[in-house]
């Protein structure tokens, strides 16, 4: 193994923010390389930046240095500058602990958190000195593994990936390291005798052990090539998160990256049951961190890192059972070390949260954020989305009248059912909050964050012809026009880059050859806009005679098999067609933490059960909750019956 | 707390190897999150966004090194200054060492301010060819000669052209080493400062002397020149074990103009400040 500092250094004067690729974080090892550790190298394949805080990425890092037979190291991709600085310099990408070049390592590991970061993965892999096709490669060659929520619909890259991590990786990581450290004792022959042994893994997707047979445009099979691979590969849980208390020693990196903070995990999963979210349909059943941990967590992580912030993450901080006594605790704790502050993202939309914001922010209340993310009760109930008008103004009016001076509000056009007052119901929505805040002060403003709908693998939205990039142009303009000359301030992400997710958000895997006709044009680090070019993409789907529209616009129909129907999240087929249609009929569900059951599928069959402390709903919010939840507008909602959301049991 | 008598303190740290590369903004935070985990007890700026009174001196470019850096820090009470160093190194990123640290006057104007010039160790070599110091000398000579030495720098985003000539007080070039030839550089600060690689460029591009580079600069003292004397930032403080108050003249330690020759030993003897990795 070759140490490359020495000649990765004299680039480092001609590159913006060079501390990038120094490593050095608090909390970083610095590993020997030995024959007998299978070696892995976690790359996450956005900046540095963007990369460093990704909490999955660091759990891994650390179960598997922990481990005897394995060692972890952790690279990102480098910005463009450094990336021609390294192949000018004929350098590879390399890791940034001990800056070891990446072909070295058995393993190189990707997180797929989005799909625009596509191309940056083919593009890391020819960095690292590996082909780009996984048939292409060689038993010397690092096996190319990815994990993250993307992998939900692995098909795009299943020609680039030799396998695919489906679900929670905390205790499958082990369990790939076992068989590749058996293969490398064995001499490290025969690629695809490793692939063969890596499906046999409950949770690993080895595309290319299965053959996929298309009829016309359609794809109509998904086989595997032989007896011992599973037909379906279903996602992986870990059960409880108690058993898991990681990172114990997260990173603190020496520059500026996102959410530089302490991160606690307080829970994973969240049956709220919003339609459009792949993260809640994906990750169930919910599993509360026990309490007392969480303060540890907490306590010792402040005390290590030396941060003055820490975040409770999860899908929907403001439900954790006994957050209120969570969050009193910490602030007492706290009291007189110089304020530490504590920031809960995904707040729910209510004034109960606000209560909670009001505690934990006593000092720094520069802006609060909530998602009603559409602007009608009719358009919330299609969603499952459900926050009364009332909740949202009472939520504002608490923040406002605490001192907040800002209020962002996150929504979504292009949604299933949408029409033109859905749509100007956002500005209605953003108007009044306005309104509501300069009662309390005249510096009130509201910023409004509209993203246009994306489909995902999974979730009861799977079957909808998203939105095209005109028509979400045609409603942002709508919002420009009608929030014109307002005090609320209007940001929309691009519908281009929108379209472009969407062609790789439910991609087959001919979607492959586009990424990688994309990534030979030079298209990197996509989801950077200035970066991003649909021309490039349009082009590339066209030289592989593939219709955008196919993928992106066209509405599913109930008996077409969807591209990534061999992997399961556990939800049941017939439940997400039946909440589907639900949507469509405007009903809501409740959240199944506190009512009866609808077998969506994902604790029935993986014999798993929620982990929640409280039996009862937290106080103060009707999102889905069940409670009082007749207030909105003039349509009261209409819950589906359990039975018939699903056939099963 | 907030707002009543506080205790300043002066530090002195150096910052030495892969660390170069981080910005004097991250070596800020860096500080701020070792007072934390050292439980410094931190006076805090009034009003709507309380920060910890922390005020850092002139910046050292990123990829600099230096064994003269300062920053002053409030606490609300006094602490074992002997332990500290140890104790802040410790929370330190690894190259960053704190090696001094004593208790401010009350009034001390701010480090900006004070500091009147830098003395600094460069290499530079030229680009693709050896380098070595008889072909810097005559470089050096007919460069000093001039009354100007323009250079072109983005001051705000847009393109300036500077003088440096103004600022350089020395220019010694010491000798040879493995890594390119050392050179001894004193600017003062004002009118303006300028970094030692504009110094260098400047130099290189008024005499036509192509491709001259900067591989190492590090940063060897900061002075402070008041009524003809010199002193280091951190001797205009008063220890608080000393019996008595000391006189001005005494503060600080009067400094004769160093000899090059001294710091060529020092530097190229000892070897120090390379890079371990």
């Amino acid at each position: 193994m070759s140490n490359l500092w020495p000649r990765i250094e004299p680039l480092l004067a001609k590159v913006e923010k060079p501390a990038r690729y120094i490593g050095m974080e608090r909390g970083a090892v610095s590993p020997e390389h030995r024959p007998d550790l299978v070696a892995w190298l976690l790359i996450y394949p956005d900046t540095y930046e963007i990369g460093l805080p990704n909490q999955g990425l660091q759990i891994l890092y650390e179960i598997l240095n922990e481990r005897a037979d394995a060692l972890a190291e952790r690279a990102y991709a480098p910005w463009t500058d450094m990336e021609a600085a390294l192949r000018h310099a004929g350098l590879p990408l390399f890791s940034v602990d001990t800056h070891h070049a990446a072909g070295e390592f058995d393993m190189l590991a990707f997180n797929l958190s989005a799909e625009l970061v596509y191309t940056n993965v083919l593009n890391l892999v020819d960095l690292a000195g590996v082909p780009v096709r996984s048939a292409d490669r060689a038993p010397e060659h690092p096996v190319v593994v990815a994990g993250g929520h993307c992998t939900y619909n692995p098909e795009p890259l299943a020609d680039y990936v030799d396998a695919f991590v489906i679900g929670d990786g905390e205790e499958v990581a082990g369990e790939v390291t076992e068989v590749v450290g058996a293969w490398k004792r064995a001499g490290r022959s025969r690629r695809d005798v490793l692939l063969r042994d890596l499906a046999t893994i409950p949770g690993v997707y080895v595309p290319s052990m299965y053959d996929v047979t298309y009829d016309g445009p359609a794809v109509v099979a998904v086989t595997p090539r032989h007896p011992d691979v599973p037909e379906r590969v279903d996602k992986r849980t870990v059960a409880d998160l108690a058993e898991w208390p990681y990172p114990k020693r997260q990173l603190v990196p020496l520059v500026e990256v996102v959410h530089d903070r302490l991160n606690v995990e307080i829970f994973r999963g969240c049956t709220r049951g919003c339609r459009f979210c792949q993260a809640g349909m994906i990750t169930r059943p919910v599993r509360e961190r026990p309490e007392e941990q969480v303060r540890t967590m907490v306590r010792d992580g402040l005390r290590r890192t030396g941060y003055d912030e820490v975040a409770l993450t999860s899908l929907s901080s403001a439900d954790f059972s006994g957050i209120d006594r969570v969050v009193a605790d910490l602030v007492d704790d706290q009291e007189g070390t110089g304020g530490v502050s504590l920031s809960l993202p995904s707040l729910r939309v209510d004034a109960f949260t606000v209560g909670i914001a009001s505690e934990i922010q006593k000092v720094r209340r520069t802006g609060l954020t909530f998602a009603p993310e559409a602007g009608t009760w009719r358009m919330r109930q299609v969603i499952n989305k459900l926050i009364t008008e009332d909740d949202l103004y009472a939520a504002v009016d608490a923040a406002y009248s605490q001192g907040w001076r800002r209020v962002k509000l996150y929504f979504l056009t292009g949604l299933p059912t949408e029409t033109d007052v859905d749509t100007l119901g956002i500005a209605r929505l953003a108007k009044q909050v306005v309104e509501i805040g300069r009662r309390h002060t005249k510096q009130a403003s509201c910023t409004v964050s509209v993203g246009g709908f994306v489909p995902k693998p999974h979730t009861p939205f799977q079957w909808f012809g998203q939105n095209g990039v005109e028509e979400l142009n045609r409603k942002i303009g709508l919002l420009r026009d009608a929030l014109r000359g307002t005090r609320a301030q209007l940001k929309w992400h691009d519908p281009a880059a929108t379209y472009v997710e969407g062609i790789a958000s439910r991609g087959d895997r001919r979607i492959g050859r586009v990424i990688e006709r994309v990534w030979r044009a030079g298209g990197t680090f996509q989801e950077w806009s200035e970066r991003f070019d649909l021309t490039r993409w349009l082009d590339a789907m066209a030289a592989e005679g593939l219709d955008p529209d196919w993928y992106v616009t066209r509405h599913r129909h109930a008996d077409e098999r969807l591209p990534w129907a061999h992997v399961a999240a556990g939800l049941h087929d017939d439940f997400l067609w039946a909440d589907w249609q639900a949507a469509l009929a405007e009903h809501g569900l409740p959240d199944c933490r506190w009512t009866p059951c609808y077998d969506c599928g994902v604790c029935t069959d993986y014999a798993l059960e929620h982990v929640v402390a409280s039996p009862v709903a937290p106080a103060g919010g009707s999102q889905g909750t069940g409670q009082d939840l007749s207030r909105g507008d003039a349509v009261p909602v209409r819950f589906v019956a359990a039975a018939s959301a699903t056939g099963k049991q | 707390m907030r707002g009543s008598a506080t205790h300043p303190v002066r530090l002195r740290y150096a910052k030495h190897g892969k660390v170069r590369w981080t910005s004097h903004r991250d070596v800020a935070r860096a500080f701020e999150r070792a007072f934390r985990v050292a439980r410094l007890p931190l006076a805090f700026s009034g009003g709507f966004s309380p920060h910890p009174r922390v005020s850092f001196g002139l910046a050292l470019p990123t990829g600099a090194e230096s064994d003269a850096e300062f920053l002053d820090v409030d606490l609300t009470e006094a602490v074992d200054l002997d332990a500290l160093p140890g104790v802040l190194t410790a929370a330190l990123p690894d190259g960053i060492a704190v090696t001094a640290a004593a208790t401010l006057e009350a009034r001390a104007p701010a480090l900006m301010d004070e500091v009147t010039s830098c003395e600094w160790h460069v290499t530079v070599t030229r680009e693709g060819s050896t380098f070595t110091c008889d072909e810097l000398r005559p470089v050096v000579a007919a460069a000093l000669a001039r009354d100007e030495l323009p250079v072109a720098r983005v001051r705000k985003g847009r393109p300036t052209v500077e003088d440096v000539r103004g600022v350089i007080e020395r220019f010694d070039v010491l000798g040879d080493t493995t890594e390119g030839v050392l050179v001894h550089l004193e600017l003062l600060t004002r009118p303006r400062s300028a970094k030692p690689d504009d110094v260098i460029v400047a130099v290189a591009s008024a005499t036509g002397a192509e491709g001259l580079v900067v591989v190492r600069a590090v940063r060897t003292a900061q002075w402070i020149e008041r009524d003809g004397a010199r002193r280091e930032p951190l001797c205009t403080v008063v220890h608080p074990r000393r019996a008595t108050r000391a006189r001005d003249t005494e503060e600080g330690i009067d400094v004769p103009r160093p000899d090059p020759r001294d710091h060529r030993t020092e530097r190229v003897g000892a070897g120090a400040h390379s890079d371990p990795s």
